[in-house]
């Protein structure tokens, strides 16, 4: 090989015959939009996006503000003459087979839903997160003991694992218990992504200029890698968030969740069940405010993974 | 082929004696005396407790006991339920329903994910499958107890298709309802993958070969798009098996089939401890049986795994 440089063989057009327009160098020039300010573009042009944010707004007024919805204080007296009666003024959706107000009682059970489901969340996501960074980030023996740990926990199904907590603690039936329950088994899929992330982020330059600018690996992890690896994250606790109010109604419907006593969506329809035949409504309604609460959860978590993800937006 | 079963089932080693583990140390912290609650009112005499308490092994260490346990299993010995029944017998009868509805639940998901998974894909954008994609996102929603109940009141109630309960004497036919409900509710993630999957495989380039060879639609599809479509959907349906187990339980217990789910039920509503750890602890042994299974097929299935 001689010594000529190699970019010698290229050709190079001429200036005047390249085809460069004023367009193009302005393009060049404006700021690369980040991954977020992408994304929110991207969701700021969809109609059903907004209308998640709507339902889910109007959960969370409902969850801190109550008495805005219903003037029909929490665990009102029910009269038995009110057993299954039809809408009347003040009660828009009828009473129960105990004659309670079905609408106050969804107002009322929505606190308790998202108060689990958000405590779930945060527990499973913090722990996934921890053990998923650094997992991935240091690598060696230490993945290997948190990833057979993740394992572990991956291996028992996170309502049944729930189940067996609830029933040890039988005595502190509460949504704090709950919470704890929920989210203590169901972190391992976050860390398997997190730590996924973790690895991809790990091989960056600017984890590598960190280092040598003299942070410490944990200095590293916490101020470039994690930042940097949080886009995931935030799609599947979107997601957990609905998997865990789910979760919620399920256990108390399978009698180990929240006590009778306790007004909530999962006991509301629990209790229904038995008048199912001749009053279905006193079904309906709190499944359906359920339902309405997961569907937007869903819908926001899957919009902002196809915002985050161009790729997945390209597929659909 | 052989390297790749041999690291699989060493994985399945720690998790299995983990997962236990975890179970029977969360039932060892449980508040109360088993031996005190066994006698109600009247109080034992201090030799019958004591002798009851080494016949149990429950004054020895906590993984002493634990290997008390495990010992047993390996033998078959799955314990005793809270009313003396031995879990053994109760997992003969109930656990052939459970697993003719498991199946009948499997196949129903798998018939719709794969048929309108494919037929979504293929019209990309279009009605169809905007329609499907919506239908998927609100079956995702729905928890698998409310949708029991639509389904048993309108099926089964109004319009009498079904018995709206199924009762001890079962056959495959009387299943048809719970199995609706189970694969219903778990088609939307198979049938989104499956979507998903169709439309990678179609723009490989072995199927615009085929194409290109002049070969008609309906051989390219079924032919080379399917088989190498379905790796994803039956790999996940792994990981799903967990929700098919805990919906099992809910939709046994709403449609009163005597499976092992319904057992589960019954014994949470009780509060009856010893039973729901035993009956947990065999939806977990399931559970990372069916995944080391279906990962073992996933080798066979794509050889490219076993070198990894």
């Amino acid at each position: 090989m001689s010594d000529q440089p190699r970019s010698a063989d290229h050709f190079v057009a001429p200036i005047k015959d390249a085809t460069l327009t004023v367009d193009a160098v302005k393009v060049s020039a404006a700021k690369p939009r980040s991954l977020w300010s992408e994304a929110w573009h991207d969701l700021r042009k969809r109609p059903t996006f907004y209308i998640a944010l709507l339902v889910v707004f109007i959960v969370l007024l409902m969850a801190i503000w109550p008495t805005l919805f219903t003037q029909t204080p929490p665990n009102d007296e029910c009269f038995l003459s009110n057993s299954n009666g039809g809408p009347a003024p003040g009660h828009p959706l009828g009473f129960t087979f105990q004659g309670c107000d079905i609408w106050a009682r969804i107002v009322w059970g929505a606190r308790t839903s998202l108060t689990v489901g958000i405590l779930a969340t945060l527990i499973g996501s913090s722990l996934g997160l921890v053990m998923g960074a650094f997992a991935g980030f240091y690598g060696g023996w230490l993945d290997g003991l948190l990833s057979r740990v993740g394992d572990v926990f991956f291996a028992i199904p996170y309502i049944l694992a729930a189940v067996v907590v609830m029933t040890v603690f039988s005595q502190y039936r509460n949504p704090l218990t709950l919470a704890f329950a929920i989210g203590g088994f169901a972190w391992a899929s976050t860390a398997r992504i997190v730590r996924a992330e973790v690895l991809r982020v790990r091989q960056s330059d600017f984890v590598t200029a960190s280092r040598a600018l003299g942070l410490s690996r944990f200095q590293t992890l916490v101020s470039h890698v994690v930042p940097n690896a949080i886009a995931p994250l935030i799609v599947v606790s979107t997601l957990a968030l609905a998997g865990a109010i789910v979760a919620e109604a399920t256990l108390t419907f399978l009698g180990v969740g929240l006590g009778s006593n306790v007004m909530s969506w999962g006991n509301d329809i629990s209790q229904a069940q038995a008048s199912l035949r001749v009053a279905p409504l006193a079904l309906i309604y709190p499944s359906l405010a359920l339902t309405i609460t997961v569907l937007a959860f869903i819908v926001l978590g899957e919009l902002i993974r196809d915002a985050l993800d161009p790729r997945a937006r390209a597929r659909r | 082929m052989f390297a790749y079963i041999l690291k699989r089932l060493l994985q399945v080693i720690p998790v299995f004696f983990g997962a236990t583990l975890l179970i029977y140390f969360m039932v060892f912290s449980m508040p109360g005396d088993p031996i005190a609650a066994l006698f109600g009112d009247k109080p034992p005499s201090p030799q019958l407790l004591a002798e009851l308490r080494s016949q149990y092994h429950l004054d020895d260490p906590f993984i002493v006991q634990y290997f008390y346990y495990i010992v047993g299993i390996f033998q078959g010995n799955m314990g005793v339920t809270f009313s003396g029944q031995s879990v053994n017998d109760v997992l003969a009868r109930t656990l052939p329903v459970t697993a003719r509805l498991a199946i009948m639940a499997i196949a129903i998901e798998f018939t719709l994910a794969i048929i309108i998974g494919t037929i979504s894909a293929l019209r990309k954008g279009k009605l169809f499958d905007n329609v499907s994609l919506v239908m998927s996102l609100i079956f995702l929603a729905i928890p698998i107890f409310v949708m029991c109940f639509v389904a048993q009141y309108f099926l089964a109630i109004q319009w009498g298709l079904f018995k709206p309960t199924v009762g001890a004497q079962n056959d495959w036919g009387d299943l048809w309802l719970p199995a609706l409900v189970l694969g219903v509710s778990l088609y939307a993630t198979s049938m989104r993958l499956m979507r998903g999957s169709v439309i990678d495989t179609l723009n490989q380039d072995w199927v615009r070969t085929a194409y290109s060879k002049g070969l008609s639609r309906s051989r390219v599809v079924p032919v080379h798009t399917l088989r190498n479509s379905l790796i994803p959907v039956i790999t996940n349906s792994a990981t799903n098996f967990g929700v098919l187990l805990v919906g099992a339980t809910v939709t046994e217990a709403i449609f009163n089939v005597p499976g092992v789910g319904n057992t589960l039920f019954r014994a949470t509503q009780a509060h009856e401890g010893p039973t729901i750890v035993s009956f947990v602890t065999v939806f977990v042994i399931i559970y990372v049986l069916v995944n080391l299974a279906v990962d073992l097929l996933y080798g066979l299935l794509d050889p490219r795994i076993r070198y990894v």
